[in-house]
């Protein structure tokens, strides 16, 4: 690997690796992705590569492991190149006749093509998949294409030409100017014009000139994975964003502060960098424009608050992560008390894209006040789990019907909560809402980072106000009273009202204490706590009335508020729930109507995920 | 003390490692945990000496963060994920169960050692939830009914503890 | 100099003032408990909250430690600050309710009932005794241990570490161990009685004390 030193030798480079890329007949790409992984996608990879091998076919089929394609639901996602034929739920003894019907052959396999659940039909090609049709994946699509371990693979796709443009006579404020015309706002959740924030962190007067990037990759949101599938399996589109965004600003110091929980993350991150510096992408003199530019990994460890920003640079210094009030801002004042420009993840890897096709390009795509694309993780009760990206502005009908298949089991939709514990839940109602930055916060909702949770009939609203509540009493950094014990007596209310215990002016108390919360407390997560409660209070109040004055869970959850029965005239004593129940609560003779031993019954609700004649009644 | 001597050997060079620097007191403590399976009483104490740090602020880093452990940890950790998604599908019955068949509360680890329970935010494999990761296995669509059988797999044959460690550059 | 409206009055002060200090050098009460004039600021207890307007939106922040800006425009005793107060105390009491300084907090501010359970942890997690022995003794022998509604105020393991010397700091500047309430009617957490603000070791009796403000049943807002 020899330093380029200039970005006519990239553009050589770059052309180099497409036509090596080309040269190779035909590639298969399998998904590395975290879903696809817990479904055995490494195990995958490991017997195509070894099949090859025994084949001698590896000069003439390009195998990778590349980044996640999205399409979760359907894992293990295999695509057979330049066809683009997609094959889902892939398994290890499919692999000898891949290869030798679609490989060497050009042959498609019928029973691993994807079926349209509506039409019945099979779907051959990636973008005809109705999961796939309305998404947008500007940002995300290149996951596909590229192994995230090599550096050729996101050269050979034209990987770094922004950085090239930059640095090809780019003035640093010109840079900021495009994107600030771009329209392109915070990914992160805060939704901050990020062109007006790189401005203020490049004229923010700093003594030695020191100027800190941070790309914040602490993912917190319970239910969120799209960064780290974005990091994960791309890492070069974040590191090209970052060191644009260096130069804009004039900073020479980075750092990628990656959760504990991403070990994975790390690695991939690690080898990019390794890479990009040894093509001099990184580091002194990039691309000989005389611009130096570092990039160190920082793991957090374990800790929600550290995805504020003010609590990250606390924990980037050795201390633990209390956040501090935003009086002054991180962009004036930051990491070690100089000017710091804190980014997400996707935030950072949309530079790229803004920088090379233009800032008009990309303010047309979305709405007037949100512009481009937004990766959500759409899971719950869907059919279609995966991450997706969209425009802005499609509605959430659009999200949850035509790319999600809308829901399993024929069950009514409920909700969605959007910007996790920060968030709100949008009603059936307001299904019609255009997702955007400020049509979301409208609705007593947010954007926030992606997560899009849909719930059916079968979610109690409550119970997801409570947990929402306890995940964050138990990530709140204990400074400040508010958020501290505020938080704790709102969960004390909640188990409460969940448990029967509620009582007469219990969401009146709730919806006080809520304001209080958010009105006080020192940080963004104090202060957007009481969301998840208010906005369910909102949109479902009579749910917490039901738990209330009736004792009563609407959608049968709230264990203490249930009961399991068995209807006797329903039951035709197959035993299945006997067989299944793990307190052994069930008693009954063969063919004889069995019954729940109510003392030994844990509410787990095994006995009516089994039961085949909708015999078991829960009250 | 000659135990003690390894171990403050280990200490030193993960240090070093890091430059002395105690901005890195974070990535030195999950370093030494991952050496010595937990965060020893004496490894916080030497972290502390030798990054000129006064001891109540490593102490107060360590008890922080979810990642430490001051207590010896089990052989098998057992993760639940609590992420949105696997909560509306039942995680929290998931876990119960296990609380229930190991005897501990999540966070805790079992008297003889063999498990860590715990719980995650999300391990981005929402397809399967809910979803329970043993060492590094992933096991979906859990339900209280198959807690049993999972917990089997590790009870009968001593698995092997891998110490994890990431090579992280910089 | 910076220019700012407290109150509906202007005043100037120097830059780097807290609005706390410019409130208090105007004459206004503001009352704290995590602030001390000797340490830094912390802004943990949200006690002097205000309200800062900015056109037609405002948002409560901390006095103690919001810096004075140019034309700035603050209230110190608006609905939403009262009303935000109140329950900051409550949530106080309810955590700890055998401080002398809270229970006057509470007789001066009105708050008349506890509406949630009491936890008594005998601590607010003030960090004036932290501060205290970090920046008035230089000495590093108490700290923050733990997170959430976990977090206390200990030694490193539990053992008093070398660098304690001994001066009683800690427990002379806390607000609960030093001037605990010894009433013994506590109803419901609260004393409902004096806002004596002499520093009484021992107070007996509360009811008595006082006839003017904040006895059991006075509403003093």
């Amino acid at each position: 690997m020899e330093k380029l030193r200039s970005p006519a030798e990239l553009k050589s480079l770059q052309e180099k690796f497409a036509k090596k890329r080309k040269s190779r007949k035909r590639s298969i790409a399998i998904c590395g992705g975290t879903g696809c992984r817990a479904f055995g996608s490494e195990e995958l990879f490991n017997a195509f590569k070894k099949e090859i091998t025994l084949q001698g076919l590896d000069d003439k089929v390009d195998l990778k492991f590349t980044g996640c394609h999205g399409f979760c639901e359907c894992g293990t996602l295999v695509i057979i190149r330049p066809e683009e034929i997609i094959y889902t739920r892939v398994a290890l003894q499919d692999v000898p006749e891949i290869i030798a019907e679609s490989v060497v052959k050009k042959n498609v396999i019928e029973r691993l093509l994807y079926t349209d659940p509506v039409s019945g039909e099979k779907v051959k090609y990636e973008h005809e998949i109705p999961f796939y049709k309305r998404q947008q994946r500007l940002v995300f699509g290149s996951n596909g294409l590229i192994d995230p371990t090599s550096i050729e693979d996101y050269l050979a796709i034209d990987g770094y030409s922004a950085l090239a443009k930059v640095l090809s006579g780019m003035k640093p404020e010109e840079v900021i100017e495009e994107i600030k015309k771009s329209g392109l706002r915070g990914r992160g959740g805060g939704g901050f014009s990020t062109g007006r924030k790189w401005e203020s962190c490049r004229n923010a007067p700093s003594k030695n000139g020191t100027r800190y990037i941070i790309c914040n990759a602490d993912e917190g949101d319970p239910g969120a994975y799209m960064d780290r599938s974005l990091l994960e399996g791309n890492p070069h589109s974040v590191l090209e964003g970052m060191i644009i965004g260096a130069y804009a600003i004039g900073s020479n110091e980075g750092y990628v502060y990656v959760r504990h929980e991403y070990p994975l993350t790390v690695k991939n991150l690690g080898i990019a960098l390794d890479k990009a510096k040894g093509y001099g992408l990184l580091g002194e003199d990039i691309l000989g424009s005389g611009f130096n530019f570092d990039v160190k990994i920082s793991r957090g460890g374990g800790a929600f608050v550290c995805g504020e920003s003010t609590a990250l640079m606390a924990s980037l210094e050795g201390k633990i992560g209390e956040p501090r009030p935003k009086h002054i801002h991180t962009v004036v004042s930051g990491l070690h008390g100089k000017p710091t420009n804190l980014n997400n993840v996707e935030t950072w890897a949309n530079v790229p894209l803004i920088i090379n096709k233009g800032a008009d390009w990309y303010s047309n795509i979305g709405t007037e006040g949100s512009k481009g694309t937004k990766i959500f993780s759409l899971v719950g009760k869907i059919n279609n789990t995966g991450l997706v990206e969209v425009p802005m502005g499609i509605t959430l009908r659009e999200i949850v019907y035509d790319i999600g298949g809308g829901i399993p089991g024929g069950k009514k939709f409920k909700a969605v909560q959007t910007g996790g514990p920060s968030g709100g839940c949008i009603p059936e109602s307001l299904i019609d809402l255009t997702v955007d930055f400020d049509k979301l916060a409208e609705v007593g909702s947010m954007m926030g980072s992606g997560g899009m949770i849909v719930m059916d009939e079968s979610t109690c609203m409550v119970d997801v106000a409570k947990y929402f509540v306890k995940f964050l009493t138990g990530e709140s950094c204990g400074k400040c009273v508010p958020c501290r014990e505020g938080l704790d007596r709102m969960l004390d209310i909640l188990t409460d009202i969940t448990e029967g215990a509620g009582k007469e002016g219990d969401i009146e108390l709730l919806e006080e204490l809520g304001g209080v919360i958010k009105d006080t407390s020192l940080c963004a997560l104090g202060g957007t706590a009481p969301n998840p409660v208010l906005s369910t209070i909102r949109y479902f109040r009579d749910e917490y009335e039901a738990h209330i004055k009736e004792q009563r869970c609407p959608a049968g959850v709230c264990k203490a508020l249930i009961t399991f029965t068995i209807d006797e005239d329903k039951c035709n004593g197959c035993g299945r729930c006997l067989k299944n129940c793990p307190q052994e609560a069930i008693s009954g003779e063969k063919k004889e109507p069995h019954k729940i031993d109510q003392d030994k019954c844990i509410k787990c609700g095994l006995c009516r995920d089994n039961c085949k004649y909708d015999a078991v009644i829960v009250t | 003390m000659e135990a003690a001597e390894k171990y403050q050997d280990r200490v030193e060079s993960i240090i070093d490692s890091y430059n002395r620097s105690p901005d890195s007191l974070i990535s030195i403590l999950q370093d030494v945990q991952s050496e010595c399976n937990y965060l020893p009483e004496d490894a916080i104490r030497h972290v502390a000496k030798s990054l000129g740090l006064p001891l109540i602020q490593v102490y107060g880093v360590a008890t922080f963060f979810k990642a430490f452990s001051l207590t010896p940890r089990g052989k098998h950790t057992i993760s639940v994920c609590l992420g949105t998604a696997c909560h509306v599908r039942g995680a929290p019955m998931v876990l119960d169960e296990l609380e229930r068949r190991l005897g501990v509360k999540s966070g805790e680890t079992t008297q003889d050692l063999q498990f860590t329970l715990e719980s995650v935010n999300c391990l981005g494999a929402c397809a399967l939830g809910p979803v329970v990761v043993v060492d590094d296995k992933y096991y979906g669509q859990m339900n209280a009914g198959k807690v049993k059988k999972v917990l089997a797999k590790y009870k009968k044959s001593p698995g092997q503890k891998k110490h994890g460690k990431i090579k992280v550059t910089g | 100099m910076v220019e700012l409206t407290i109150d509906g009055i202007k005043t100037k002060v120097f830059e780097g003032t807290t609005v706390l200090d410019a409130a208090r050098s105007m004459g206004i009460v503001i009352p704290t408990l995590c602030h001390h004039p000797g340490l830094s600021p912390y802004g943990a207890c949200r006690v002097c909250i205000v309200e800062v307007v900015r056109g037609n939106r405002s948002s409560l922040e901390a006095s103690c430690t919001l810096p004075v800006a140019d034309g700035q425009v603050i209230l110190t005793d608006s609905e939403r600050v009262k009303k935000a107060r109140k329950v900051i105390i409550e949530l106080l009491i309810s955590t700890c309710p055998n401080s002398k300084t809270l229970q006057d907090l509470a007789a001066n501010f009105g708050v008349n009932e506890v509406r949630f359970k009491i936890k008594d942890k005998n601590c607010i997690l003030c960090g004036l005794c932290v501060r205290y022995c970090k920046e008035q003794m230089q000495s590093g022998g108490i700290g923050f241990v733990g997170r959430g509604t976990s977090r206390k105020v200990a030694t490193a393991f539990g053992v008093t570490p070398e660098e304690c010397r001994n001066c009683g700091g800690c427990e002379w500047i806390c607000p609960v161990c030093e001037r605990a309430c010894t009433a013994g009617n506590l109803i419901d957490g609260l004393c409902g009685g004096c806002q004596n603000l002499m520093p009484v070791e021992t107070c007996t009796v509360c009811v008595h004390c006082s006839e003017s403000v904040g006895a059991h049943g006075h509403k003093v807002y």
